[in-house]
């Protein structure tokens, strides 16, 4: 099966063209550049929210973003089990259109942080980690100003099974110093109750040449791998 | 637009900690960062203007009330 993808761009994105290049030159997955206006779902298989930023962050980051058009076909897209993932300014986004719980409020440190960092996998069930092993501890990095995770509602996304990813030690264990940005419960990415909708605010795209990674890991892959997957199970 | 007590305010901490506690206002018990938007608009009268602006608050999802409590103040009119 040809398996196509989109990644949207909004004013402001600046990780777009990292992830093309893995979806298509690492990966080998057909994938297309869409200006969020123009955007059309019923065009691809699944859709890549990039990171950077979008509108200026104004009011707060991926507001703006979340009432474009994009977003009513993302919306259209998971409806007919389409994986959509968000990556840092798109885990924004997602959150504050309301298809992923919780919302990302400014590092604790209030500063922006860029730099390698571990997740533990907590639910490979999703459409974007069905190719990780439970409780494995993926190398990935960060680049973020407001990726502090909150939820007033915690309890339910554990009973759920919607908390992903962890920020851990390279031991795998949760602590104060494995948490970069003081998320609640140090949440690195959440998902939908039906698991195919994916945020988390590490970059899975930075993360998939063993040439960039300095432990030489493919970690990131495993999301494009798991996406992969997940499309042609389902058709 | 302030953030709900259960959210961590570190804005607001580090003025408080490294500005006002330092100079030696230490009767300053409490300190919460927000947000503030100015906003006009033409409405029959001042309830009508705050009614308007709650619901599109609400339904443009300008404030988060995941994170933030929305506060109305100072409803006045302009002159004409």
């Amino acid at each position: 099966m040809n398996i196509k993808i989109a990644i949207i761009q909004f004013p402001g994105s600046n990780c777009d063209l990292d992830a093309l290049h893995v979806l298509n030159n690492v990966m080998s997955i057909e994938t297309k550049l869409i200006w969020h206006n123009d955007f059309k779902g019923s065009q691809f298989d699944g859709a890549i929210l990039p990171g950077g930023f979008s509108f200026g962050d104004y009011l707060r980051s991926g507001i703006i973003a979340a009432h474009s058009p994009a977003i009513d076909e993302a919306r259209q897209m998971l409806k007919e089990d389409k994986p959509i993932i968000g990556i840092c300014n798109g885990f924004q986004i997602l959150t504050e259109a309301q298809l992923l719980p919780g919302a990302l409020l400014q590092n604790d440190s209030l500063k922006f942080i860029c730099k390698w960092i571990k997740i533990r996998v907590e639910n490979n069930q999703t459409a974007f980690t069905n190719q990780m092993k439970s409780g494995s501890i993926l190398n990935i990095p960060i680049a973020h100003g407001e990726g502090r995770y909150f939820t007033d509602n915690l309890k339910e996304l554990e009973d759920n099974n919607q908390i992903v990813f962890k920020y851990v030690d390279s031991n795998g264990e949760m602590g104060e110093s494995s948490n970069p940005n003081g998320s609640l419960e140090n949440i690195a990415g959440v998902c939908d109750l039906e698991q195919k909708c994916l945020g988390l605010m590490p970059h899975p795209e930075r993360a998939s040449e063993s040439i960039l990674s300095p432990e030489s890991t493919t970690h990131g892959r495993l999301f494009f791998e798991s996406m992969k997957n997940f499309i042609e199970k389902r058709s | 637009m302030t953030l709900k007590s259960a959210a961590r305010d570190p804005v607001a901490d580090t003025i408080q900690r490294d500005l006002i506690a330092k100079k030696g206002y230490d009767m300053v018990s409490h300190v919460r960062s927000g947000q503030y938007l100015k906003i006009s608009l033409q409405a029959e009268d001042k309830d009508s203007a705050k009614d308007i602006i709650v619901q599109m608050c609400n339904d443009l999802r300008i404030y988060n009330p995941v994170t933030q409590k929305l506060n109305i103040l100072n409803v006045t009119e302009a002159n004409q």
